[in-house]
């Protein structure tokens, strides 16, 4: 899951994206923190008080060298472990599609945290689509390989993880494409249709907490 | 048999009287001990704002000796991968403090020593608690002159340790660790220490607790329960790897009761060499402090409420493979820490080593351990000590 683990200071695109939906002070849970960029970047930035969850040991003792919270888990498994409502915020960054559970991994995450921030490649996109269309073989986005890679890499599509928001009774607040914040006023169905990674928030429906 | 070993025959013994200064010590059933000792070992030095004390406690028949090379015994401590320049607890960068806990046998008021009677106390000692321990540690730790710690670390029944030094001294406690650790003592592991209780008390040697006074130690009872508590500190993984069904010294069954087992004759060793250096009663109390532990008692089971108010930053380890006190053990205090709005990180080792695995060699424990130490300590603005040779 430590998707730069080892890199040299740079910013994720959808790590910028992530930062502009937190407020200073929020209490964070970063679903899959690999080595802790994000964290790092939080903490300096919106002096968020974070604590990550990484399923590896290279990514959990990097956090932990860098002095940054972080237990050791499994998202699909270890999240019934958090009490509820214990954060503001919830964050999968590129990790949603990686578990073998994402519906309830979702659904936890609502109870444990009050907003929810994903960021996910979206395969409604215009040229998954076209390429689908036209070579009639399951598209291949950004640094994706091949289908039957290893482990889960799930394909969905904005229109999908909306749809599975509303069946877990989930507010869509926002959704943005991250490499293009201009299209911040679209509609889903553009977003869906030109933008390849996304930025969703979504809250608790009947939740009144801030 | 040779002679036990314990401080009489140990001049290297550092022990401070702690009720000099502070009177009687009050536990937590009742009664209280008007003379108490406390047996401690250091290393490193105590920086000049007296910032850098680290505290190690120790599991249920370890001592003071953590670090190093034991002095009683001239073998290894039983930490030394852990304690010293350049390790994980750099004794370069902080001044460690290890004590023998209160009912221990190696310097510190126990069973043992000698009561107001002039007679050994025996099983007239008060019972003790995992909290009343923490209380005469940080007695001993106030009569240094120290006011606040950097850190408490410890294993098994020292995790438990742990968790009473960060409730008991709030605000003072910087970095909390517990390892291999639980909240609560399991209702197997109360099971497992009773057949060891059951064992010393039935030798007859054991003299309803009177033994020293009688001349005797019941040394076969004593070699019992450690037999059958060492079994719980190794995992079935590696008892299979280290024995299997292998025969000791033979080629077949004797069909009789010899060690025919290397699994049987390695158990044997263990209780054998365990009685030299420890005393029944000691056994006794220590383990019942154990088995009265569980900070959720107080709250009525809502364990989060006992870490209210806790502000050290918890660091807590847990051995995949360890059935004495199992990595859920310490998902339950991480879980409660973190509904308690309490700073914590959370590391299981994979390992094959069960419960032990936190005194063996297990690098990416020790690599855990430097990282969360240090990071902790360069964010509480601790100097980087005296010879900074692990810069990265």
């Amino acid at each position: 899951m430590s998707n730069s683990a080892g890199a040299p200071r740079f910013r994720r695109a959808d790590h910028t994206a992530i930062a502009k939906y937190l407020q200073e002070g929020d209490r964070v849970l970063d679903v899959g923190c690999g080595d802790g960029q994000l964290m790092e970047l939080l903490k300096s930035e919106r002096r968020a008080r974070c604590q990550g969850l990484e399923i590896s040991q290279r990514g959990v003792n990097r956090c932990v060298a860098k002095g940054l919270s972080v237990v050791q888990g499994d998202a699909d498994i270890d999240l019934p472990v958090y009490p509820d409502n214990a954060f503001d915020c919830a964050i999968l960054s590129k990790t949603i599609q990686e578990m073998g559970r994402p519906a309830f991994v979702l659904g936890e995450l609502s109870r444990i945290a009050h907003r929810l921030i994903i960021t996910f490649r979206n395969y409604g996109h215009w040229r998954a689509r076209w390429s689908l269309l036209t070579t009639g073989r399951t598209p291949v986005l950004g640094g994706r390989t091949s289908w039957y890679a290893e482990g889960p890499q799930r394909q969905c599509t904005v229109s999908d993880m909306a749809d599975l928001a509303d069946e877990l009774g989930l507010k869509l607040v926002d959704c943005q494409s991250v490499s293009d914040p201009d299209k911040a006023n679209s509609s889903l169905f553009w977003i869906n249709l030109l933008s390849e990674d996304v930025v969703m928030v979504l809250e608790k429906s009947s939740d009144s907490s801030s | 048999m040779s002679s036990v070993k314990t401080p009489q025959n140990a001049e290297q013994l550092r022990i401070a009287r702690i009720t000099d200064s502070g009177g009687p010590l009050l536990l937590a059933c009742g009664q209280s001990l008007d003379v108490v000792d406390i047996a401690y070992e250091t290393w490193g030095k105590l920086s000049p704002n007296k910032d850098n004390v680290v505290i190690v406690c120790h599991a249920l028949t370890g001592d003071q000796y953590a670090g190093g090379v034991n002095p009683i015994t001239d073998r290894p401590a039983w930490w030394p991968r852990m304690i010293g320049p350049g390790l994980p607890i750099d004794t370069n960068r902080f001044f460690v403090i290890a004590t023998n806990v209160l009912g221990g046998c190696m310097g510190s008021t126990g069973p043992a020593s000698i009561g107001p009677d002039g007679k050994a106390w025996g099983v007239r000692f008060p019972t003790l608690t995992i909290a009343d321990m923490v209380r005469a540690q940080i007695r001993l730790v106030e009569s240094l002159g120290i006011d606040r710690i950097f850190a408490a670390i410890g294993g098994s029944m020292g995790g438990m340790q742990v968790l009473e030094w960060a409730r008991q001294w709030k605000g003072r406690v910087a970095a909390a660790i517990p390892i291999a650790s639980a909240a609560r003592q399991s209702a197997q592991n109360i099971g497992f220490y009773e057949v060891g209780r059951q064992a010393i008390m039935a030798d007859p040697d054991w003299c309803e607790g009177a033994y020293l006074e009688a001349g005797k130690r019941p040394d076969r009872g004593l070699a019992v329960a450690r037999m059958a508590a060492h079994i719980t500190y190794v995992s079935e993984e590696a008892l299979k790897q280290k024995f299997d069904r292998r025969l000791q010294d033979r080629q077949d069954f004797t069909f009789g009761f010899d060690a025919d087992f290397q699994i049987e004759s390695y158990l044997r060793y263990q209780g054998a060499s365990f009685v030299d250096r420890f005393d029944a009663n000691s056994y006794l109390y220590i383990t019942r402090a154990m088995d009265y532990f569980d900070l959720s008692t107080e709250h009525e089971g809502q364990l989060t409420l006992a870490f209210d108010g806790v502000d050290a930053r918890f660091c807590v380890f847990s051995f995949s493979s360890d059935w004495h006190y199992t990595p859920e053990e310490s998902k339950a205090i991480v879980r409660a820490l973190n509904a308690a709005n309490v700073e914590v990180s959370y590391v299981t080792i994979e390992t094959s080593k069960g419960h032990d695995a936190f005194l063996l060699d297990e690098p990416e424990f020790e690599a855990a351990m430097t990282g969360f130490i240090n990071a902790t300590a360069d964010a509480c603005g601790l100097a980087a000590g005296l010879v900074d040779e692990h810069a990265g």
